[in-house]
């Protein structure tokens, strides 16, 4: 699919049932699986079909995210066809806003999708953790003669937080609720698009003048009587992160083998930045059961049914259970961390106890690594 | 153009007493510490210490070699001017000459060299574990307004002998030097790491060039001597290994699971980097024990290992333990084998209930000087069929079937290495 299509990585969002871990970061920035960002999913699924040009479109809390993205090799975007493009919101003389919704900041990109060639745009966002190849939806696409194509599953998570989509017999798009108070259906919308680029200048610029800014409500669900709006069914793992709950559902399921089989051992891989970590250090006392470890981890304690991300010190007769612990976190010694998740870059104090009862518990603490 | 100091890194030889794991294997391209390779070392050092332009000159091997550095993007090497530059051995008008000794390699690239029109010369070998600021040795140089200065080691008195020894006044000033002296009036030990004023480097090679063998040790330095040049020991008292031969490689490795190591890959500020293409975590399963290891990314650990460095993607079977060892990358450990102070190289299968190493000592049939140290050596790509007992002392390079060990055995001293390692 070289140069048939773009890509866009709507990564700009946030949410509060990401609770704290939500300060820190967008959520496409946040760590998945150990070693991995969320937006490497979709990075990866745009450089495994061969689409060479991407623009992330970020907004709230950029920092972890543009720094995830400094360099575009890590997913062979360093290109001089194509190559990676990052866009916030800029002041410019026609406008001073930020994005409004997921459709004005396509609509402040504008420009780039206009003087682009490539006949078809492939839209995701950064929150989906999944593989797929783009180019058996857009072949999808064009031989439904759709308009716009949305990548849909089956789901038994909570059905609510999505957009639930039902469709006719050949796969057309008939009703489209976002985020329904009572669902009667689970099949969703995985919030992955394909559509012809001319298509979405013009829906957009439409939506622009009547002031709209959504892409789901003020473009899908608005023109799907008008336009040919199907559903292309992926069968395979997906799984979207923007809960705490699904966060955590998210990196235990790569504790079961047939998730790691999938993601790690068959291809393509997965890419992300590359961190020079040294292996994983296990120490006399390290005991470590049914556990993923990143590099760069020095492990002193007992570690059980938990994902440590990189750079990760676990001290002396520490007990971690059915946790996640995120990158460069340091546990101080007879520390018991339990149903937690711990924030990043956190030092906790040797002899704490942290346990989430009825529900994930975030633990974010900000003591001094190396009191003066 | 202009570069104020380059490096040039002698990366060509065999290191013939690593055995099999050289036998395809340039010697700096051998893995080291589960994900790295030896020339991961002074690559990391050259960028960590501002140097920016490096050739690298192959000559044994050089097919991992070239993989590994590629365009050098893993040491931010990869530069619009300077960057590395893999500098193999070429064909002249005159004819076509190997790299015939130290100095001569770098002599034949004479012409990469002016490229950059440097101040100075820094030359380095592939072949050795450390961690070094070339900058802070080359203020050194220029403090001393030295025409060449030589990285030393003080050693213990005792091993002096076996080491080109230099021979300084009060301040550094080398005044002689001695080659493996049987009574040494010096412990400190040549590093093979050289700074020289460019100009100086020049010289020499113009009245030196034809001499056979053109080796720095034996030619370079002793001409500097007998002209009155200034030569400098820089004395270094970090962390330096040669990893040498099968022993000291095998003990280099396992310094590094101390629980805080001499030589602390841990460390911010002076990373090592290294070309991995796995960048996934590592699995450890229900029932592993692991304790005293370091294990890489991508690792699948289902049985014990204990005291050991294990590379990139390696699996180790559910009952498998994994003792005293160095395990390289893609290789696999079936089923409740035993593993005891074995080295692995990349990319070898072990069949099920395989036990190794458990055994007295008997001298190796094929290399006694090389498969010594009680360890059982494994080349790349080989395969070792289930159920079989391999002793001490022994060396493979081979995809073995049972067949190959009679009474399901290969005795400690054994050997079963194809021909041409195949």
């Amino acid at each position: 699919m070289s140069m048939r299509a773009l890509g866009i990585v709507l990564a700009g969002g946030n949410n509060n049932k990401m609770r704290e871990l939500s300060n820190k970061r967008a959520i496409a920035a946040m760590p998945v699986a150990g070693s991995y960002r969320s937006i490497d999913f979709a990075l990866s699924n745009m450089t495994n079909s061969r689409i060479q040009k991407v623009a992330v479109l970020t907004q709230y809390n950029a920092r972890s995210l543009n720094e995830h993205l400094s360099s575009s090799k890590w997913w062979d975007f360093g290109r001089k066809q194509g190559g990676l493009y990052l866009f916030t919101p800029t002041v410019t003389a026609s406008n001073s806003w930020w994005y409004r919704g997921t459709a004005d900041a396509i609509y402040q990109n504008l420009d780039w999708l206009k003087r682009s060639h490539e006949p078809y745009v492939v839209i995701a966002s950064g929150d989906g953790v999944y593989k797929l190849d783009y180019n058996k939806v857009l072949e999808y696409h064009i031989a439904k003669r759709a308009d716009i194509t949305v990548v849909c599953t089956e789901t038994f998570d909570d059905v609510t937080r999505f957009g639930c989509v039902k469709m006719n017999e050949d796969g057309r798009i008939e009703e489209f609720e976002e985020k329904p108070m009572v669902a009667s259906t689970n099949t969703i919308s995985t919030g992955i698009y394909v559509i012809r680029r001319r298509q979405l200048i013009e829906l957009i610029e439409r939506s622009a003048q009547e002031e709209r800014f959504d892409f789901v409500k003020d473009i899908l669900i608005r023109y799907k009587n008008l336009k040919r709006v199907y559903g292309y069914r992926m069968g395979s793992y997906w799984s979207n992160i923007s809960t705490v709950e699904s966060y955590y559902q998210t990196n235990m399921d790569f504790l079961k083998q047939e998730v790691r089989d999938y993601f790690f051992m068959q291809g393509p891989a997965v890419m992300s930045k590359v961190d020079d970590l040294p292996p994983a250090k296990y120490n006399p006392g390290s005991d470590v059961r049914n556990s993923l470890v990143s590099s760069g981890c020095i492990i002193n304690g007992t570690v059980e049914n938990s994902v440590l991300f990189k750079d990760v010190y676990v001290g002396n007769n520490c007990v971690i259970k059915n946790s996640i612990i995120l990158n460069n976190v340091y546990l101080g010694d007879n520390t018991h961390i339990e149903n937690c998740i711990v924030e990043s870059r956190d030092t906790i104090r040797a002899n704490s106890y942290y346990c989430g009862e009825d529900k994930i518990k975030i633990v974010v603490e900000e003591n001094e690594r190396y009191p003066h | 153009m202009k570069k104020e100091m380059i490096a040039m890194l002698l990366a060509g030889g065999q290191g013939s007493r690593l055995g099999v794991l050289t036998e395809k294997v340039a010697k700096p391209a051998v893995a080291f510490g589960g994900k790295y390779r030896i020339i991961d070392f002074p690559l990391s050092n050259c960028i960590n210490s501002g140097v920016d332009t490096v050739g690298v000159l192959t000559q044994y091997q050089p097919l991992r070699l070239n993989t590994h550095i590629g365009i050098g993007i893993p040491w931010d090497l990869d530069r619009n001017v300077g960057g590395v530059t893999v500098l193999s051995p070429y064909e002249k008008s005159g004819g076509a000459e190997w790299y015939a000794g130290t100095a001569d390699a770098i002599y034949q690239n004479m012409a990469y060299m002016e490229q950059y029109n440097p101040d100075y010369v820094l030359i380095l070998s592939g072949d050795h574990i450390y961690k070094m600021d070339y900058e802070v040795m080359l203020d050194y140089h220029k403090a001393n307004k030295a025409d060449l200065t030589i990285a030393c080691m003080p050693v213990p008195m005792e091993e002096a002998s076996r080491f080109g020894v230099m021979i300084t006044d009060g301040n550094g000033r080398v005044t002689d030097f001695e080659e493996k002296p049987a009574h040494p009036r010096s412990n400190l030990a040549n590093m093979g790491i050289y700074i020289f004023s460019w100009p100086v480097l020049k010289e020499a090679f113009e009245e030196m060039k034809g001499t056979a063998n053109l080796d720095f040790g034996f030619h370079i330095l002793p001409y500097l001597r007998d002209g009155g040049k200034r030569l400098y020991a820089y004395e270094f008292n970090g962390y330096w290994k040669d990893v040498g031969t099968l022993g000291s490689y095998w003990e280099a490795n396992m310094e590094l699971i101390d629980i805080i190591p001499e030589f602390n890959l841990y460390e911010e500020f002076w990373k090592i980097y290294t070309k991995c293409d796995v960048i996934r975590p590592q699995y450890v399963g229900p029932s592993a024990v692991i304790d005293r290891s370091l294990i890489s990314e991508g690792c699948n650990i289902e049985g014990e290992v204990h005291n050991s460095v294990i590379g990139v993607n390696v699996t180790v079977e559910p009952g498998a333990v994994v003792r005293d060892s160095i395990i390289m990358g893609d290789t696999v450990i079936g089923k409740n084998c035993r593993i005891d102070k074995a080295i692995i190289a990349e990319n070898v299968k072990v069949g099920e209930n395989v036990i190794m190493g458990e055994s007295p000592e008997a001298e190796n049939v094929l290399k006694p000087k090389v498969y010594a140290f009680g360890l059982v050596t494994i080349g790349e790509n080989s395969v070792i069929p289930p159920n079989v007992r391999i002793g001490k002392n022994t060396a493979i390079k081979a995809v073995t079937k049972p067949e190959d060990y009679p009474n399901g055995e290969l005795p400690a001293g054994g050997a079963l290495v194809g021909k041409d390692g195949e």
